[in-house]
């Protein structure tokens, strides 16, 4: 399977990365040459193998439902690049 | 005279115990020898207030016969764990300005243990590379030279290349590392240093920013086996934080440490024999072979068969974790914003992310998309995690017949910065012995074995079945009583 130029901006919009053209050309054969080498995993039987949930046997725990946590807001916002008002600031997102 | 910066963890505790010297000199040692290793770009952000602090509580703790285990020892923290107060990036500039207002466990465990930081070190981007060049800052240098009279600088491998590089270069006696594929391993074999990767689970991973969830396991790096086992029992431990925090006692492994291996069956898997593997690779693997029957062990060959396919499933499975977890760099809630013009939200993503991760984080980020999207997840990621049950099984079989696994770390002795960086799937091969027990989230550790013909640190691995790092820290010690290997770096920086 052969990766286009299509594709690739078509992962970068997915992956919310803006891609300039050069970039978009350069990445094409190397997606492909990568993907070439990942393709070798097709030739492995893997008629009823089940696929990898846990590599350590580990049952996920459960607690009680109650809040350990909170009363943090000025902690949270203080690595933010634009907090405003005890929140985080973002570009108008509805005209 | 003793020199303290040449002292180990071990060293350094007892010293401090029997009164040979003040946590505060021990602290002061090594801050001076981090603010004169610049040229090694190993430390991002140098504290030496904090390596001050904790022996200054050290020192008058132990006025009153206080000692806790790691009391008046300093060391290197890699700069994916979050520690308050201090700036934290993973080598990305889509971090830079970040200063976590929480504690990863594992170092607040280290604190708690009375461990102080002499600073943050360097490392490849998001602990995605295998030489220390995809940092945001600059390349890590290794503090070896070749000896072929030549000057290049060499890579400390990666991605935990700060904290071998530092370890190496005696400016810090340990450090934590992490390793999703090989990144605490494969730096330590080309540095000649040791370093293990415990049982997935063991270390919480709270506080560690996050690359391949499912594959990330913090470990410790030091000159000694001793010491890697002293650093691990104070990293280790349950953490109701984290999902996977494997609910278990953490083992007295320093005091069980034994390097007669009578009764231990070790196998040698045929599948390692790599196409192309240098030659002085192959015969430091067969005197490890020498060294474990002399200690005692029982050799048997035994076959892994899915072993090539490792290194594909892994770049299948590890960005497409990483894509999901970097998806929260968004330029809102913490880190770099780039907000054009103009820009709405979503081109205030797409642009703080372009402006904020390197080259190959984007790869891997784009990569993992592809695989986990609609038309191809199934072809590609679901398939990648059948594989790695196939691999997981390989190791359940050969347990059948052996108890531990003894391979080479890496496929080379460090190579010369920039020079396999045209290729990622060049570098990517790196990783080829130390990516199959990361898969199967077994413990692993690599021991310096002896020097390559060009002067340079090769590594040997040792790899456990689940649980059973003392297995693995036992065999590496029966490897570094007879390997003797006392060679360090000359200092030039």
């Amino acid at each position: 399977m052969s990766i286009n130029e299509v594709t690739v901006r078509k992962v970068a919009n997915l992956a919310r990365i803006a891609l300039s053209d050069t970039e978009v050309v350069a990445l094409v054969p190397e997606f492909n040459a990568l993907l070439d080498w990942v393709n070798q995993l097709g030739e492995v039987n893997v008629a009823g193998v089940q696929p990898m949930t846990a590599v350590i046997a580990n049952a996920l725990r459960l607690r009680e439902d109650i809040v350990t946590d909170g009363n943090v807001r000025d902690k949270v916002l203080a690595n933010a690049p634009a907090a405003q008002h005890g929140f985080f600031g973002v570009p108008k997102v509805i005209e | 005279m003793t020199v303290i910066t040449d002292l180990g963890i071990a060293q350094i505790r007892d010293g401090f115990r029997n009164g040979r010297f003040s946590a505060t000199e021990v602290a002061s040692a090594f801050n001076a020898a981090v603010a004169g290793a610049g040229a090694l770009n190993a430390v991002l952000v140098a504290t030496p207030d904090h390596a001050l602090a904790a022996a200054d509580v050290a020192d008058r703790e132990r006025a009153s016969g206080v000692f806790r285990p790691l009391s008046g020892v300093p060391i290197g923290m890699k700069d994916l764990f979050c520690t308050v107060g201090v700036p934290a990036t993973a080598a990305s500039h889509i971090l830079e300005g970040f200063v976590p207002p929480y504690e990863s466990t594992v170092s607040g465990k280290l604190w708690a243990a009375g461990a102080g930081m002499l600073g943050k070190l360097n490392m490849d981007q998001f602990a995605m590379g295998s030489s220390n060049e995809t940092s945001a800052f600059g390349n890590v240098i290794s503090p070896w030279k070749r000896n072929d009279g030549g000057n290049a600088a060499l890579t400390p491998g990666g991605s935990s290349g700060g904290s071998s590089s530092a370890i190496a270069a005696h400016i810090v006696p340990a450090a934590t590392g992490t390793d999703t594929g090989g990144s605490i391993r494969q730096p330590a074999a080309f540095t000649g240093i040791c370093g293990i990767k415990p049982t997935y689970g063991r270390c919480s991973r709270f506080g560690i920013v996050a690359f391949a969830s499912s594959l990330d396991q913090a470990g410790a790096m030091a000159r000694d086996v001793r010491d890697c086992a002293i650093l691990l029992e104070a990293m280790a431990g349950f953490d109701p934080k984290d999902s996977t925090s494997l609910d278990a006692p953490v083992p007295h492994w320093e005091a069980a440490l034994s390097g007669n291996l009578k009764g231990k069956r070790i196998g040698i898997p045929k599948e390692y024999h790599a196409e192309g593997m240098p030659a002085e690779i192959e015969a430091l693997w067969q005197q490890g072979i020498a060294w474990l029957k002399d200690a005692g062990a029982e050799i048997v060959n035994v076959s892994l068969p899915h072993t090539k396919y490792a290194l594909p499933a892994y770049y299948v499975i590890a960005p497409a974790e990483a894509s999901s977890n970097l998806a929260r760099y968004d330029g809102v809630r913490y880190g770099l914003r780039d907000l054009p013009e103009g820009a709405g939200l979503q081109d205030m993503y797409a642009a703080t992310r372009a402006a904020g991760f390197g080259a190959e984080v984007k790869r891997r980020i784009m990569l993992g998309t592809f695989v986990l999207s609609s038309g191809y997840y199934d072809a590609y990621y679901t398939q990648a995690m059948k594989v790695r049950t196939l691999i997981a099984q390989d190791f359940d079989k050969a347990w059948e017949q052996c108890d531990l696994l003894l391979t080479p770390t890496a496929p080379s002795a460090a190579f010369g910065l920039g020079e396999p960086q045209e290729d990622p799937l060049a570098m990517y091969l790196n990783d080829v012995f130390t990516v199959p027990a990361s898969m199967a989230g077994l413990p692993a550790m690599s021991v310096p074995g002896g020097l390559s013909a060009l002067g340079l640190p090769l590594g040997l691995q040792i790899i456990g079945k689940a649980f059973d790092e003392q297995g693995a820290l036992n065999a590496c010690l029966a490897l570094e009583e007879r390997a003797g290997f006392t060679a360090r770096a000359e200092k030039w920086w």
